[in-house]
């Protein structure tokens, strides 16, 4: 008579794949008529999800043989997911109601892919880290395609899928390399194994460790994995890309951040220049390429590839202020990042959605509040104080001058001053041109409150910062002691 | 040991050769029938290897599903191979370079190989000596205990790939006459026949 395991830590994710196959069940019976109501009852299960994470099931410790690890790092990391990707389902239920997208599955993949994300910042094994991410990448590839009568959104589907596909297989390769050298898939054998009084490190484990960090590279988009996302977040329905663009991005870079600090944490000089190359291609190429777009949507991909830059830049530093940068760097970027999108999804004009970055202009006289929120973000992306923003890239820039790092800081610093200058031209467009046809009001109550809560987190976070960066500090020094 | 060593060249010629056939045979058809060979030859090699399990359901899974998957899609996708083959020499230097370099670091990598020591414990441990337990016992004893977890996820992957199967490809096409059980067992006699008196020599 084998012991009953203990699932409590496990609470959140079996929560969330039960509730997914009832849901399933019961848009299956109901089709769909349901799916408003689905959506409405997969953002309860995103709530309760978040109670479990951060009430039972927030007890450190490892589960399930010790393949699923909870640490303050994964509660922190996973109530991020959860609130994203909540955010982002009530953002969208307008949306594919008006675009006749209306079928159950949507809120259902929505939650599968949660599911994938949160199994992945807890993933403790090579195995169940691919796992996760699996579960995450097909559940995101057919959200991609989801307009499938529309050339473009399935051509965005096929290039997130072909492309993924290959990132995985760099991964699987990584893995199996790694594997081979060692002969252990588990995070803490090989943490011990290549630390103080380990057995050390051989070629074939560097090898393997750079293939995991380029099929990681590729999931948070860095340079020069980047080449998807712009024509993905263009081609994908808009919450769609909001979507991309926040909870699997936070999760990717938990993951990120979980392989770097545990099992390779004592390769940091093996790792870290690819770290620092990633992050200061990312910067550049996020910055210089924006400043030619036209649409908006392509220009929120490219912002997006140099924000994954600055953040990484708190792992190149390597050190646990680095770490606990990054993480405060997700939570900001997905407060801006969340009320933006609401302002573009906002964009709509005789019922259609608009997204030139020209059809902003003259906002500030047709539509105020908008123009405000949305010069909010603009402001705080650019990193101005007092926003939000500002503090996200001061912290990571902190870590990197601390680790002795001035060249990166300095290049971080020159980078973000180029970003500016495509934040801050929307700015100019919104309130200083000549307006055109005001877009369709009202926008709409789930999205007025998002760009209010959104807008109100970024202007007035300096007030109060303590928390956040108490419950980041912690869940570094989790990952990073 | 001979017979083995033997057996074992056979097999791993004939598998080369028909990878090799796979790519170069101009019916797609029959690449996928060298595809076939390549796999049972393959299996041939997991059985020399003492991995009878793995034998076994390389041929199950590859040959029963995929490969005749494969020869599903070659024949039902009208394809014009030799127009996508036109360009193959003109990417040969670029492609060819490509793969050397890669087979190059493989053998770097592969030259440094060797199971670290301290690892080659914990790492070997839990598997019994293989006289103990038939490799299918070992594989079900680990794969519904201590990876039952990664065995559950793996059912979620596919439970969402059948829904995005579903999701992307399944229409509702109007007009289409569809069986209805319960509503051809709730039909009475009344409804369903009618009888009509017709009297000879006048016709219905």
């Amino acid at each position: 008579m084998a012991a009953v395991p203990a699932l409590m830590p496990v609470l959140a994710e079996m929560l969330l794949a039960v509730a997914g196959m009832a849901l399933l069940l019961f848009g299956v019976f109901r089709g769909d008529r349901a799916t408003r109501l689905i959506a409405w009852l997969t953002v309860a299960v995103f709530g309760a999800a978040f109670l479990a994470v951060v009430g039972p099931a927030s007890a450190p410790g490892a589960a399930l043989e010790g393949l699923f690890v909870v640490d303050r790092f994964a509660v922190f990391m996973k109530t991020l997911v959860l609130i994203g990707a909540a955010l982002t389902l009530i953002m969208s239920l307008g949306y594919i109601r008006r675009e006749n997208m209306e079928r159950f599955e949507f809120p259902v993949l929505m939650l599968f892919a949660t599911l994938g994300m949160l199994m992945m910042i807890s993933a403790n094994d090579l195995i169940a880290l691919y796992m996760g991410l699996e579960l995450q990448s097909l559940a995101l590839y057919v959200v991609a395609a989801f307009r499938r009568d529309s050339l473009r959104s399935t051509e965005a589907g096929l290039k997130y899928f072909v492309l993924g596909a290959l990132a995985s297989g760099m991964l699987l390769y990584g893995c199996s390399l790694v594997y081979g050298f060692t002969g252990t898939t588990r995070f803490e054998v090989l943490a011990d194994l290549f630390g103080p009084g380990g057995a050390g490190v051989s070629t074939g484990v560097v090898v393997g460790m750079v293939f995991i960090a380029a099929g990681l590279a590729f999931k948070v988009s860095a340079v020069p994995f980047h080449m998807w996302t712009p024509d993905v977040y263009e081609g994908a329905p808009t919450p769609v890309a909001a979507f991309f663009s926040v909870a699997p991005k936070i999760a990717a870079v938990a993951l990120l951040l979980r392989v770097m600090a545990q099992p390779f944490g004592d390769l940091v000089a093996q790792w870290q220049q690819i770290v620092v190359f990633i992050s200061i291609a990312s910067m550049l190429l996020g910055s210089f390429a924006a400043l030619a777009q036209t649409n908006i949507k392509r220009l929120m991909a490219y912002s997006s590839i140099g924000h994954i830059g600055f953040a990484l830049l708190g792992l190149a530093a390597g050190t646990t202020e680095g770490v606990r940068g990054v993480i405060l760097y997700m939570a900001i970027y997905l407060a801006m990042n969340v009320g933006c999108w609401g302002c573009i999804l906002a964009m709509r004009r005789q019922e259609r959605m608009v997204e030139g970055i020209d059809d902003l202009a003259g906002l500030a006289r047709t539509n105020p509040l908008m123009a405000l929120a949305m010069g909010i973000f603009m402001f705080s992306m650019a990193g101005i104080p007092p926003l939000a923003g500002f503090f996200a890239k001061l912290y990571v820039f902190l870590a990197v001058i601390e680790a002795g790092m001035y060249t990166l800081a300095v290049i971080g610093v020159l980078s973000s001053v180029v970003a500016a200058v495509y934040y801050l031209r929307i700015v100019k467009i919104m309130y200083f041109d000549e307006e055109g046809d005001p877009f369709d009001s009202p926008v709409g109550g789930e999205l007025t409150f998002i760009m209010a809560g959104s807008g109100l987190f970024v202007l007035l976070f300096f007030v109060y910062p303590t928390p956040l960066v108490r419950g980041a500090q912690a869940a570094a020094a989790a990952l990073f002691p | 040991m001979i017979i083995a060593n033997l057996a074992f060249y056979l097999f791993a010629s004939v598998t080369v050769a028909a990878a090799v056939m796979v790519i170069c045979a101009r019916n797609p058809v029959h690449s996928v029938l060298f595809l076939v060979l390549a796999f049972f030859n393959s299996a041939g090699l997991f059985v020399l290897m003492g991995a009878e399990f793995l034998a076994m359901i390389l041929i199950v899974v590859y040959v029963g599903a995929v490969a005749v998957l494969f020869l599903f899609v070659v024949m039902m996708l009208d394809i014009n191979f030799v127009a996508l083959r036109e360009g193959f020499l003109q990417y040969l230097p670029t492609g060819g370079l490509i793969g050397l370099i890669l087979l190059a670091e493989l053998v770097l990598v592969i030259g440094g190989w060797s199971i670290e020591a301290e690892i080659a414990v914990p790492a070997s441990a839990p598997i019994p000596a293989p006289a103990e337990l038939s490799n299918t016992e070992a594989l079900g004893g680990v794969l519904y205990t201590r990876y039952a977890y990664l065995f559950q996820a793996a059912g979620v992957i596919l439970l969402i790939a059948m829904v995005g199967s579903i999701v992307l490809t399944h229409r509702v096409r109007p007009g289409v006459r569809k069986q209805r059980i319960s509503r051809q067992i709730s039909r009475t006699r009344e409804e369903a026949v009618e009888l009509k008196k017709v009297s000879p020599g006048e016709g219905a």
